[in-house]
């Protein structure tokens, strides 16, 4: 463990808050336990990024002659960006794949399973918890093979399923197929920390709600719901993060057909190999950091407002 | 029993039955193909066969790299959970000025720095550093890119802890680290033990970063070989990439058993309001 | 507070240090490169590295087995006769080439990597720009030395333009293929179509298609399209036909824009995708190629547009991925023809388009002149035959390929018959946006849109990755 700070001489550093500092740890000691973590968030993390802003602003490139003498382009990757049809097309997909398997889908299945498995006997619950776990757990590539073979069009399981036997599910409908996929495998984190969430309610309210006829939708919606409002705002908060840059719909379409599943990180990855312009496909990386700066302050302002 | 209540528990069960389906029919080629004498990409009831496995154990690479995969994970999960616990606890615990706003702003980082567009500074820092070729180096790196979010969500969980506990145990005089160790770390254990199983599953599946810092194919871990499984023409070879699936499969789900069988799988979270 | 500022402060300096590091992005100047040739030329200790996207079990499994079981292990004895100690390694990896060729130009820019690089043809000319690599009179520092080598004379000079940039020779080239018109002869029987078909321009490909197209549940014609099979497309439809109708990509550092002929080619897929002759949705999909192959050996296809390589690794009966038992009788092969007799590009009656790759030296290797002789025993003609192990493949060496093809009608064909009219793509840095762009365009038709639009939108991506109007020609 490479601890650097030495323990300092214990001071009883109360500048403010006394009472959280239960343990007397102390700000040196505190800035010691923090010092490890944000060593190596640093130095490959922080470091790296602010590295890949500023080849944002150069026309590098891997081969070729911008390679060997990469000029500093100003902002205009930026403004390349803004008029990029292909760039739009990436983001309007990925607003789409957050909205329909973050904030709808992981959200309200995730949720769904939680409270409907809260009374269920221990039996289900265990199965069906145990399946929703696996499918978080997979590892990525083996998940997308699983998939692949789901909706294949000749002999994939969903046509078995359904009879229809020549639907090519990943080209005809490759945005709802994503949708689901990654609503099937994220859910996990969404149940997990609902069910923990939902142990917060105080059980004597729900009764209560139960007495007075309240219908399942309405105590979800006026006893349990003000509960779990900070659950509900950091799980949706990190889920739509997560998707946002989830590099797995590559694995599935890569992209296609023709641009129509091109989600904002698989255009990046498009860019920075196929087409080997790092120095655009590092602005757009920025782009989306800045995107998800706007949707985490947007949640941020939520959740004070609320509170 | 009215029959309201009738349909509405028949109603459920076939909702529990739904999303059981859901969830359990995309693995169901998990099940077959591997031990399918003619694997394809359908699931059918299989012409079992034993023989994908024996060629899959006689790839040359295929079984040693889960050994690299082992490596790699557990270096990253017990690296980032250590750091992780430390600062959470800290964070939680004492005021550290900006705290919030460094908390956010390393989360946001890790979710888009560590895709594509970071891997020339990657590679030429890890190049410059010596760490190229070295799984250990490929640890520090997934440790770095996982590190926020993990402090993120076990500070919550830390939040969560009673303060009363460490009160009391101050009150009757246990030292600081008395404290860490007997009070916090038995309570903090479950939140602990999910974020090293959700550390450990992120880096068993990353593909890039191995596969960028790492030249002999020897120290590739399974993630990169599951990539290689082609023919010359890039087809996919369907008769060792269903085993090697449910192989490398295997340890991530040993993993979350033994973890949820003696710490229980629970998040705590939510910004407490 | 104080420990805070001083934290601070530490960040500044961070930040300065970062700002320094950035500096670093892309220079080749950093002063150490070591420019004599003949560094340890003389050393009794080397040590080599061959890299290369193959991988024992994976991709091109064959290349890899050779490589660390014949070559190195014959290589290393012969040195050792000489009283040289060397040690061999070879570096696989087996993943896709994009991904292969980032991984490899992240090495050589900061001036590691392997000793003999083994890199696709088209990427010569940006590895070359980049300085990646450099030409091979350069890197071994006797252009006598490397001129008087004896390979170079069995090797056709068309098949030396995979591993030369203007003008120069970067690398020797490793193997050469040539693509052709493939077709189901039991579907032309039933058809009602001749064994020995071959047609003389595009429309006699058309009307084969117009008279499979009577047959149930067949695909009369698969030309690649569309930007899910990438570079396939290009090489096995756009680029086949372009030639065919008297242009190339590049003429003269030009690419060509919209023209009439860019047109034709769209027109060409138009009246493919347009009528029923050919299936749209498998342009479209991940793994479409794969499932041309298989959906061809199972008698669904009747005209296919491949390389060699389908020959001998896909419809192979006993290994092949998409195995057909009947293959010498059933699979038939014809030149693919110019739009018009005489239209192609040289005049030519008979167009193809081949690929294959090159093996350079790393400029940055510490034994200049080992790589070198390791380079030159790699490409004899004992190894070039040795690393086929009995198969038959078109080689780069003519004494080789009339050796090993002498007993394989099909790539005999293709050596004697194809080469000679083949065309190679240009191995400049911007040829694979280039190669986007057309895939794009065929894209578009295939999914409805008019050819004049297509091609509109074609030029602007052709400018685009041109950098400037004056290197587009367009009329």
């Amino acid at each position: 463990m490479a601890t650097t700070t030495e323990p300092a001489p214990v001071q009883p550093a109360r500048v403010r808050g006394p009472a959280q500092d239960v343990a007397g740890l102390g700000i040196s000691r505190a800035l010691g336990f923090v010092a490890p973590a944000l060593l190596l968030i640093g130095a490959f993390l922080v470091f790296p990024a602010v590295w890949t802003i500023y080849i944002g602003i150069t026309n590098y490139r891997l081969t070729g002659v911008e390679a060997v003498s990469p000029s500093i382009v100003g902002l205009s990757n930026y403004t390349k960006a803004l008029n990029d049809a292909l760039f739009h097309n990436a983001l309007w997909l990925t607003c789409l794949f957050v909205l329909g398997s973050a904030v709808i889908g992981q959200n309200i299945l995730g949720f769904a399973l939680a409270w409907t498995m809260r009374r269920a006997r221990p039996a289900v619950r265990r199965t069906v918890e145990a399946l929703v776990l696996l499918a978080w757990i997979l590892p990525s590539t083996v998940v997308a093979y699983l998939w692949i073979a789901f909706f294949d069009r000749d002999t994939g399981t969903l046509n078995s399923i359904l009879g229809t036997q020549g639907t090519a599910w990943l080209i005809d409908y490759p945005m709802v197929c994503l949708v689901l996929f990654n609503t099937w495998r994220g859910t996990a984190f969404s149940m997990m920390l609902y069910s923990s969430a939902l142990q917060a309610v105080p059980p004597s309210q729900l009764e209560s709600a139960r007495m007075f006829g309240a219908s399942g939708w309405q105590t979800v919606r006026d006893v349990v719901f003000p509960h779990i409002r900070g659950h509900v705002l950091t799980n949706t908060l990190l889920i739509s993060l997560w998707t946002a840059n989830d590099f797995s719909p590559f694995l599935l379409t890569k992209g296609g057909p023709n641009h129509e599943s091109e989600t904002v990180p698989v255009y990046i990855y498009n860019v920075a190999l196929q087409g080997g312009e790092l120095g655009y496909s590092s602005a757009i990386s920025f782009l989306l950091l800045i995107a998800n700066l706007l949707v985490a302050l947007l949640y941020l302002r939520l959740l004070r407002r609320r509170s | 029993m009215t029959p309201a209540y009738v349909v509405r528990r028949i109603g459920f069960y076939v909702l529990i039955c739904a999303i059981t389906l859901f969830f359990a029919v995309p693995m169901l080629w998990l099940a077959s193909a591997p031990f399918d004498a003619s694997p394809g990409l359908g699931v059918h009831w299989p012409d079992w066969t034993l023989d994908n496995f024996r060629e899959t154990l006689a790839h040359p690479y295929a079984m040693h790299s889960m050994v690299n995969s082992l490596l790699i994970c557990v270096t990253t999960a017990v690296a980032v959970t250590a750091f992780a616990a430390l600062a959470s606890y800290a964070l939680s615990r004492v005021r550290l000025p900006g705290r919030d706003a460094l908390l956010y702003g390393l989360l946001l980082l890790s979710s888009v720095v560590t895709g594509t567009a970071a891997m020339v500074p990657i590679f030429v820092m890890m190049f410059q550093l010596g760490l190229i070729d070295s799984r250990f180096g490929v640890a520090l790196v997934m440790t770095g890119g996982l590190l926020p979010a993990a402090i993120f969500i076990l500070k919550d969980f830390v939040d969560a802890v009673p303060k009363s506990y460490e009160e009391s145990a101050r009150v009757f005089g246990a030292s600081t680290g008395q404290i860490l160790r007997d009070v916090v770390l038995p309570v903090a254990r479950p939140g602990l033990a999910t974020i090293l199983v959700w550390a450990f599953v992120n880096s068993w599946g990353n593909f890039l970063v191995p596969f960028l810092l790492i030249r002999s194919i020897e120290k590739q871990p399974g993630a990169v070989l599951l990539q290689t499984f082609t023919d010359e023409g890039g087809s996919a070879n369907l008769s060792v990439i269903p085993v090697f699936s449910l192989l490398f499969s295997i340890p991530v789900v040993v993993l979350y058993l033994l973890v949820n069988s003696r710490y229980g799988f629970r998040f705590h979270g939510g910004i407490k309001s | 507070m104080r420990r805070i500022s001083r934290l601070s402060r530490l960040a500044v300096l961070g930040s300065a240090a970062t700002v320094l590091l950035t500096g670093c992005l892309g220079s080749s100047d950093s002063g150490s490169e070591d420019t004599d040739a003949n560094r340890n030329a003389d050393a009794k200790k080397v040590e080599l590295v061959i890299g290369a996207n193959s991988v024992k079990g994976g991709k091109n499994s064959a290349g890899a087995e050779f490589t660390q079981d014949v070559l190195i292990p014959k290589f290393v004895e012969a040195q050792k006769a000489k009283g040289v100690d060397v040690t061999v390694k070879f570096e696989g990896d087996g993943s896709d080439d994009e991904v292969y060729k980032q991984k490899l130009a992240l090495s050589l820019s900061n001036k590691a990597g392997p000793d003999l690089i083994s890199v696709d043809g088209i990427w010569v000319g940006e590895f070359a720009q980049a300085g990646y690599i450099k030409p091979l009179t350069d890197t071994v520092g006797d252009t006598a030395k490397v001129d008087d080598w004896d390979g170079w004379k069995q090797i056709q000079d068309s098949v030396q333009q995979l591993g030369m940039f203007e003008g120069k020779r970067y690398g020797v080239p490793a193997g050469t293929d040539g693509r052709v018109l493939y077709f189901n002869k039991k579907l032309f029987q039933q058809a009602g179509l001749p064994a020995d078909w071959q047609p003389k321009s595009w429309d006699e490909i058309i009307s084969a298609g117009q008279a499979l197209k009577k047959l149930q549940g067949v695909t009369p014609i698969q030309i690649n399209a569309g930007t899910a099979m990438g570079e396939a497309t290009t090489m096995q439809g756009i680029l086949p036909l372009l030639v065919g109708t008297g242009a190339t990509i590049n003429t003269d550092g030009k690419w060509l824009g919209d023209s009439p002929q860019i047109r034709q080619v769209l027109d060409f897929y138009k009246q493919v995708y347009g009528s029923g002759l050919g299936d749209p949705v498998l342009q479209r999909e991940a793994k479409g190629r794969d499932k041309s192959f298989a959906e061809f050996a199972a008698n669904k296809i009747g005209i296919l547009l491949e390389g060699d390589y389908f020959w001998r690794s896909v419809v192979e009966p006993k290994d092949g991925v998409a195995k057909m038992a009947d293959r010498d009788t059933a699979v038939g092969y014809a030149l693919i023809p110019a739009g018009k007799a005489g239209g192609g590009v040289k005049g030519q009656d008979f167009v193809s388009m081949s690929g294959g790759g090159a093996t350079a030296i790393n400029p940055n290797t510490k034994f200049p002149q080992q790589a070198w002789e390791l380079l030159q025993f790699m490409n004899s003609a004992e190894m070039v035959k040795a690393s086929l192990n009995g198969a038959a493949k078109i080689t780069q060496r003519s004494d080789v390929n009339s050796e090993v093809l002498a007993g394989d009608p099909m790539l005999n064909f293709i050596a004697t018959k194809v080469l000679p009219v083949t065309q190679y793509r240009p191995g400049l840095a911007e040829y694979p946006k280039i190669s986007a762009a057309l895939q794009q365009a065929t894209a578009d038709v295939v999914g409805g849109k008019t050819t004049e639009a297509a091609a509109k939108s074609y030029q602007t991506a052709v400018e685009a990755a041109a950098g400037s109007k004056d290197k587009v020609s367009s009329n």
